[in-house]
């Protein structure tokens, strides 16, 4: 069943091709909504779990806060906290950058939540941590360099 | 039977913070053990957060989300002596929820 999701992910390109398929009937909609939720979990490098996300073209923004350490002491739980000041986020993603599955975290915003989170990820080596901002359709992007010094993946 | 969330959460003026570290061992599927052998994943894939019907936070990890996780998070309403319930599901079909009164800031 996951192969076959997979596969259909990959088939259509992402969640429109899936609503299509809810809308016939194919897959139910609670199927394309848990597929959607996992869109980018698969993916083995940054670029495709950013392309997963439909975030490739994301522009840099200052209007998001990426807050995470220099040199992360224990790489097995390093501190990442993001802060969005742009209106309409609706949705938050953390990915590090050289870990086998870049992508971390996706977070939902529901209305009246404030778009900050703060959690730990591992590292598996020095790398970039990036977050994406969603709002309005849009995607932001904003990213800082980590170094560490025993991975911690795992 | 996986263990009870640990979750704490405040109101103030308002708005309620909410922190929580959810027992689990978040295993990447990368790991071999003394044996060489590889251990299976084993990670938390979504969680929610509700106050009352309303969903206040929705997570869901991959493997890169580190063992116990932790967040941190804010939503506006909540007040002293209501209840938020938290839920989780992993890539094993194991799940868990827990329930939480809000209790209000220290002053």
């Amino acid at each position: 069943m996951d192969r076959k999701r997979r596969e259909l992910l990959r088939a259509g390109g992402g969640l429109g091709a899936l609503g299509l398929l809810a809308t016939a009937g194919v897959v139910t909609p609670a199927q394309a909504q848990a597929a959607a939720a996992r869109a980018g979990f698969e993916a083995r490098d940054l670029d495709a779990a950013l392309a997963a996300l439909g975030a490739e073209r994301a522009e840099a923004s200052a209007d998001v806060s990426l807050t995470a350490p220099d040199i992360a002491e224990v790489a097995s739980a390093v501190s990442i906290g993001v802060v969005s000041r742009v209106p309409g986020t609706d949705r938050i993603a953390i990915l590090v950058g050289k870990n086998p599955f870049p992508l971390a975290a996706v977070f939902a915003f529901p209305e009246g939540t404030q778009p900050e989170v703060t959690t730990r990820v591992k590292m598996a080596q020095s790398a970039d941590v990036v977050a994406v901002v969603r709002a309005n359709g849009r995607f932001l992007v904003v990213s800082k360099a980590v170094s560490v010094t025993i991975g911690g993946c795992g | 039977m996986a263990s009870p969330m640990r979750i704490r959460a405040d109101v103030r003026d308002g708005v309620t913070d909410v922190r929580m570290q959810i027992p689990h061992p978040m295993e990447s599927g990368q790991r071999k053990d003394d044996k060489g052998t590889p251990i299976p994943a084993h990670f938390i894939t979504a969680l929610e957060v509700r106050h009352g019907e309303r969903l206040v936070f929705r997570a869901d990890f991959g493997p890169s989300v580190s063992a116990n996780p932790f967040l941190r998070f804010r939503f506006k309403g909540g007040a002293a002596g209501e209840r938020l319930l938290a839920h989780w599901e992993d890539n094993r079909g194991e799940r868990r929820s827990d329930e939480v009164m809000i209790s209000a800031a220290p002053a």
